[in-house]
């Protein structure tokens, strides 16, 4: 476990300012896709400038996440559950309840109103655990958008209510049977449709990853859940946090909280990675916290799961959203610059977790939070009562209980 | 002059539309592509692309991803890649050998070895997918060093403000591609490949050749007749994915393989 004191070394904040002109992080980010994309994500990243500069695009925003999404999301003190785990207080960040049920819909409102704007007819979406995919449904639906989600042919097995959801509110789910079958080939497979359709289609990444400007333009729309954390934050603790502790899978969730901390000094960061059976196995979702080196994978230089020739490698998780062999370059500059300490928690940690925030709370997390919770849980107890963490709970269960119960041999 | 610049110059001279098959390295094994690469020469190829095969192919149809996963079934590298390419230098010095690929294994090597290894080993050219050129200084400076040529793409999208910073970064061949989409798409809009070949011609001195969506002797020499060659790539790998996966393939499956090829060559010698 990493060390509580580690991350607040000192760093220049202008090191957080990123990404430059040209979509880098330091090394990291950048532009690498097919030439028959190149002029779609410069188109993107013009039009994303020009609306992201008019204030009258925030307020439609602020307006769409206030009385759609339900925002604020509140910061809710977790008693019993910091009893538990003997040692510092826990906050949760509620992203769980916002409309869809996880942070995913922050994004999807923000680049659907760009989509409109840029008047593309038709919406494409990878998906991982299905909340992105459900998310961009239900924006698509709102704004009587076509849409169709890429989604790995294994995942659609795992989170059958989340199919099945994006189908009633009228997408097309197209399976992904090429590859791994899971979240790197649902997102290959979005890449070659935007790359056909490229004329009408807008596509609707749901990470910090991807092409210059995707990973500043989804942090941006996720920045919402950090500046309330943040505002919240003095409200109810009088001062800010100490920790704070986010799952990293893609990392939208996480950059959404840390960002607008990243220049408090004293604010500790971790981000969990999908430990799946434990790094030593070679069986995880880990590309931050195992020792993997940087490349190239879907449009961007980040730190990445590969073997030595280069070959992308087969990830596991208990949890598909957070199945990825790649992270946000962000994530990956912000690793570098030792701000953020990325560390991980393994399948059976999260399954433990998920079961605790249950029981003690009443809020049944997503998987993928689970793993922050389990980290959290960990972070808490090395640390007094007088310290703070804010955990964010970036999504709700329900579409797990089927997961849960069949590793627990129970049948529904 | 390179290898390429070469092939081209004699070809331009002699009236000649280069002719360039695309097949997947290691599909179905090593020893069969080189055999199929002599076979392609013997059918008329002037370069052959080898594409080096990567987990992740977001910019490949489903024909050439199968060739991808047969290839990387069998374990193939880079390295392998390299190798293949000097056996098959070994007996033919004239053919032009472009390497077709995603940048991840390539950076997993290292530029400045692979630069090094693909110039030793007789590698012409190197087409980086995902590497646009605003990417590329660093790759395309070690290529030079080592004389490999860098080829682009040039598509559909491509804004022509743009076209300079291509062709700039350019070398051997310009390679536009024909239509929106991946390889192996079905190719429609022949009024607008006329118009961008015209504005590209305007542009550069650099031979032009059309890929993407041409898989017969009809649209090779459709496509033939606007630029200076053709490459062939989804027609080709899906007739070798009903090779079987053996060594001793006899001459004639070979040849009925590589079909395309021939007929491709026979109409292109007819346009001119």
């Amino acid at each position: 476990m990493a060390k509580f004191e580690e991350s607040t070394a000192a760093v220049d904040p202008t090191a957080f300012d990123g990404p430059d002109a040209s979509g880098h992080f330091g090394p990291y980010g950048g532009i690498f896709v097919g030439e028959t994309l190149i002029a779609a994500v410069e188109e993107l990243a013009e039009v994303y400038a020009r609306l992201s500069a008019d204030k009258n695009f925030w307020a439609e925003y602020d307006s769409e996440l206030k009385h759609y999404v339900g925002r604020p999301s509140p910061l809710y003190f977790a008693e019993r559950l910091t009893d538990s785990a003997g040692g510092a207080k826990i906050y949760l960040k509620r992203e769980d309840l916002n409309h869809t049920g996880a942070h995913k819909v922050n994004n999807t409102i923000g680049q659907a109103l760009l989509a409109k704007h840029m008047g593309k007819t038709r919406i494409i979406a990878e998906t991982g655990a299905g909340q992105h995919g459900v998310a961009s449904a239900t924006v698509a639906a709102k704004l009587g958008l076509e849409c169709h989600v890429y989604m790995g042919a294994e995942d659609i097995v795992r989170q059958a209510p989340n199919v099945y959801r994006m189908k009633l509110l009228g997408a097309n789910v197209i399976a992904v049977e090429s590859g791994s079958r899971t979240l790197k080939d649902a997102m290959n497979e979005a890449l070659r449709d935007w790359a056909t359709n490229v004329d009408n289609t807008y596509y609707i990444i749901g990470t910090v990853a991807g092409p210059h400007p995707y990973p500043k333009m989804v942090r941006d729309f996720q920045c919402v859940i950090g500046r309330e954390a943040r505002e919240q934050s003095f409200e109810q603790i009088g001062k800010l946090p100490d920790a704070l502790v986010a799952c990293v899978g893609g990392g939208s969730n996480a950059i959404g909280l840390f960002h607008p901390f990243l220049k408090d000094q004293s604010v500790a960061m971790y981000g969990v990675e999908a430990g799946g059976h434990g790094l030593a196995t070679g069986k995880h979702a880990a590309p931050l916290s195992s020792g993997c080196s940087p490349g190239v994978l879907h449009g961007n230089r980040t730190y990445l799961m590969s073997d030595e020739a280069g070959q992308i490698l087969e990830t596991h998780s208990i949890s598909a959203g957070l199945d990825y062999p790649g992270v946000g370059p962000e994530h990956s500059w912000l690793k570098d610059m030792k701000r953020v300490n990325y560390v991980d928690a393994t399948d059976d940690e999260a399954l433990r977790a998920f079961h605790q925030l249950t029981r003690l709370e009443g809020i049944i997390p997503a998987l993928e939070s689970s793993h922050a919770v389990a980290y959290a849980m960990k972070l808490a107890a090395t640390l007094p009562r007088d310290k703070n963490i804010i955990i964010n709970l970036s999504g709700r269960g329900d579409k797990d209980i089927e997961t849960v119960a069949k590793i627990e041999g129970i049948e529904l | 002059m390179s290898r390429i610049e070469q092939i081209a110059e004699k070809a331009a001279a002699a009236n000649r539309k280069l002719l360039i098959p695309y097949l997947v390295a290691g599909d179905p094994n090593l020893e069969t592509t080189e055999a199929l690469m002599h076979k392609l020469v013997e059918q008329g190829a002037d370069i052959i692309e080898l594409g080096i095969p990567f987990s992740d192919p977001s910019a490949d149809g489903p024909i050439i991803q199968r060739g991808v996963e047969r290839s990387l079934i069998k374990g193939t590298t880079l390295h392998q890649v390299l190798k293949l390419v000097a056996r098959f230098r070994e007996s033919d010095a004239d053919t032009g050998i472009v390497l077709m690929g995603y940048l991840n294994p390539i950076e997993a090597m290292g530029y400045k070895t692979f630069a090094e290894a693909a110039s030793a080993s007789g590698v012409d050219g190197v087409l980086t997918v995902d590497l646009p050129p605003m990417e590329a200084g660093e790759l395309n400076a070690v290529m030079r060093a080592a004389e490999v040529d860098t080829i682009y793409l040039v598509a559909p999208t491509t804004r022509e403000e743009r076209v300079a910073s291509i062709t700039e970064h350019c070398s051997g061949y310009l390679y536009y591609v024909s239509l929106k989409g991946v390889t192996g798409a079905a190719l429609t809009d022949f009024a607008s490949v006329t118009a961008n070949i015209n504005m590209l011609r305007e542009r550069t001195q650099l031979p032009i050749v059309i890929g993407f969506g041409i898989k017969d002797a009809q649209s090779a020499a459709a496509m033939g007749k606007l630029a200076d060659g053709v490459i062939i790539g989804s027609a080709l790998v899906e007739k070798i994915a009903l090779l079987a996966d053996q060594v001793d393939h006899d001459k004639q499956l070979l040849s009925d393989t590589v079909q395309v090829i021939s007929e491709a060559r026979e109409a292109l010698d007819k346009l001119v």
